[in-house]
């Protein structure tokens, strides 16, 4: 199993997003997250989408998306060298006078303490997605009360 | 100032730049302004069917009898619902057919209106386009656009929903002449490197096949690779989609591959050291087991469809591209291949294992349709349903051209001969159709023979009648120990006396003296349709066959 992001320039139509989630679907590939935003065409879309397969089923992927009436461009950003960034807002609970050892924790990691609850504080990290995972796991033991990632955006380096 | 059409006036006028003269279909409510316009255009026949399915399948035979896209109309809710299984048969087997549907109006869609479905969510997987018009003035450039995508490319069924107050609306209409699409770009001429890395594996092969499928035929590039594999001597197999793609009667063709191919072709697939494939696209039915498919063969592999290639083979040489193009890229430079001794081999084996029936008293099915093949001088149209009668075609007709066999090979839609056939007939007036079919699959669109007795559509039916649903009674017989589960069609129906009351005509044949005779007059109608109902026995079945799953040595023989 590989991890791929790729990212699709699409005409600015609806149904096209349907069409995307229809083809994963309808062939049983998997999309671990999907982030669709405006681009600086207002004709033009940009989705970001990672999924996980084996070489075969990439291969597909990639072939299938290109024949989609409607997008225009699809990138396998893992071919060379891209940038990726996802954000995360946790709210953890800080009940049980572990607040300053969870603020140090976020420190380390470059979040950022957003809101200051009785109960509990709300975290925002903009990181790799890699590192969002592993923020994550080291805070599930003080209690995670609700849990938001954008999902990865990404860009190449080139 | 240009004159302003109403959004009906301009379909009409799109449609009759796009060359088309027959609109398949049944009106409904929202429909009724494209209608109101159709009263009065004299240039465009509307072919009124009594099934939308039947309208959908009626475009599609037309579409695959003339090589040009055609079009079916259905209104809104359940006359779409109705296009959807004529849709999905056009999509895969790659037809260009244009689909209208009407629409709710415009401030009523997502309200769930009388008679509202959200089509193109519906039909999204299996159309290779579809569009929702909100706007009159968008219009002629869909339609415009809608008959590119369907035609070039590999080629498929489009979908455009037009909601009845765009239809009512009015705009100027211009019609673009040119049309690019900047997410839309088929690759026609495959890359000159990897031809060059196919015509080497080819001149290094020494048991080499070509295993042609249906793009051969929708690229209408079956003069090319007739012409190549005779320059290069090089063995042909063709699928059912590629069936007449290379003349039957060539010493070089092997007939058709997988679960009910010959058994040359198959042993030749097991044996092969290169794979040829033309626009086929190694579909379940032909690789049988894929993990034991063609041991030893490299593959190179010619197709539009990228995405066709290494989906469900491994391939050494991937050339997208159109087969046309391909071929005569190819034949440029093509090598003569050293088989003789792999020509004499198949040659033995053709020998050894023909494709074969009991030669006696009854009434076989092979039979008949040797004497279809035999009376219309192979020169004739033949449309069929789905199963055995379908294999029997396959088997016993000897396809010399293209275009002359219609049938559903990808989504297997039993019902979809008889208004294919005739959609065929009126593409094709000059030809003899026949649909070839099962009593099953022709009571699923019976109903289409008050349609033919309307139009004066002298189409030919025979039905390979044998009071069950024949294939799946077969795998009963064969793997579930005889458990007729499901199977039997009772009572047995009267055909003829069924065609007699539609106003078509029709006769009843139970042994095989009388299958020239009803065949003769059959062929001799010329205003309504006829209908033969052929006896056969329900032991009657199709072999060679590879049990599904199995790997193509496994064949069983079934001879006796």
């Amino acid at each position: 199993m590989e991890e791929r992001v790729i990212s699709l320039t699409v005409e600015n139509r609806f149904g096209l997003l349907a069409k995307v989630a229809g083809l994963f679907s309808a062939r049983g590939y998997n999309i671990n997250s999907l982030v669709v935003a405006p681009t600086e065409d207002p004709e033009i879309s940009r989705m970001v989408l990672t999924t996980s397969g084996d070489q075969r089923i990439i291969e597909q992927i990639i072939k299938q998306l290109n024949k989609v009436i409607g997008i225009i461009k699809v990138t396998d950003l893992c071919e060379n060298d891209y940038l990726e960034r996802e954000l995360l807002l946790v709210k953890v609970n800080v009940a049980n006078q572990k607040r300053t050892e969870i603020i140090e924790l976020a420190e380390l990691f470059k979040a950022r303490i957003i809101d200051v609850a009785r109960k509990f504080l709300t975290i925002e990290l903009v990181s790799e997605t890699r590192k969002v995972d592993g923020f994550l796991e080291l805070l599930k033991p003080y209690g995670l009360k609700e849990v938001l990632r954008t999902g990865t955006v990404a860009v190449s380096r080139e | 100032m240009k004159k302003k059409l109403t959004g009906a006036q301009i379909v009409l006028e799109a449609l009759k730049k796009e060359g088309i003269q027959h609109i398949f279909g049944i009106p409904g409510g929202v429909l009724i302004p494209l209608m109101d316009a159709l009263y009065d255009e004299p240039e465009i026949k509307f072919m009124l069917t009594r099934h939308e399915q039947a309208a959908a399948h009626m475009a599609d035979g037309f579409a695959r009898a003339t090589g040009r896209p055609a079009v079916c109309l259905a209104t809104s809710g359940p006359g779409a619902t109705n296009l959807v299984t004529g849709i999905a048969t056009a999509h895969m087997d790659s037809i260009p057919m244009v689909a209208i549907t009407g629409q709710v109006a415009t401030s009523l869609i997502g309200n769930d209106a009388f008679q509202e479905v959200d089509i193109t969510g519906i039909t999204r997987p299996i159309t290779k386009n579809n569009y929702l018009v909100k706007d009159v003035r968008e219009l002629a450039q869909v339609f415009r656009e809608a008959f590119y995508v369907a035609a070039s490319g590999r080629p498929g069924p489009v979908l455009i929903d037009i909601p009845v107050d765009v239809q009512k609306a009015s705009a100027e209409f211009d019609y673009p002449k040119e049309i690019e699409l900047r997410s839309y770009k088929p690759k026609y001429e495959g890359h000159p490197i990897q031809i060059k890395k196919a015509l080497e594996l080819i001149a290094h092969s020494s048991r080499p096949i070509i295993y042609a499928g249906g793009g051969v035929v929708r690229s209408r590039a079956s003069a090319e690779l007739t012409e190549f594999a005779r320059m290069t001597g090089i063995p042909v197999i063709l699928t059912l989609m590629g069936l007449g793609g290379f003349p039957a009667g060539d010493e070089l063709f092997c007939g058709m591959p997988g679960m009910h191919g010959t058994v040359y072709a198959n042993h030749s697939l097991m044996e092969t050291d290169l794979i040829i494939a033309v626009g086929a696209r190694f579909d379940d039915r032909v690789t049988g087991k894929v993990d034991t498919f063609a041991p030893h063969a490299r593959i190179i592999h010619i197709d539009i469809d990228s995405s066709s290639i290494g989906k469900n083979v491994r391939v050494d040489v991937p050339i997208v591209g159109d087969i046309k193009h391909v071929m005569r890229q190819m034949l440029l430079e093509a090598p003569k291949a050293s088989c003789a001794p792999w020509r004499e081999r198949i040659a033995e084996w053709k020998r050894k294992y023909p494709l074969e029936y009991k030669r006696d008293d009854k009434l076989h099915p092979q039979f008949i349709i040797e004497e279809i093949n035999r009376l219309t001088g192979g020169e004739a149209i033949i449309a069929t349903e789905v199963g055995q009668h379908q294999m029997w075609v396959a088997q016993f007709y000897r396809f010399k051209e293209p275009d002359l066999l219609i049938t559903s090979g990808g989504l297997g839609t039993m019902g979809f001969g008889f208004p294919a056939a005739i959609g065929a007939q009126i593409g094709r007036p000059d030809k003899v159709v026949f649909d070839i079919a099962g009593d099953g699959s022709f009571q699923m669109n019976i109903q289409e023979l008050t349609t033919a007795v309307e139009n004066r559509i002298p189409v030919k039916v025979a039905v390979l009648n044998n009071c069950h649903l024949g294939m799946v009674r077969q795998w009963q017989e064969l793997f579930y120990n005889k458990r007729y589960s499901g199977t039997f069609l009772s009572p047995c129906t009267d055909f003829a006396a069924i065609a007699g009351a539609f106003g078509a005509r029709g006769c009843r044949v139970s042994r095989p003296e009388e299958v020239a005779p009803a065949l003769e007059a059959s062929l001799k109608e010329k205003e309504v349709p006829f209908v033969i109902d052929f006896r056969i026995e329900p032991d009657e079945k199709v072999f060679p066959m590879v049990p599904a799953g199995a790997s193509l040595d496994e064949m069983l023989s079934g001879i006796s």
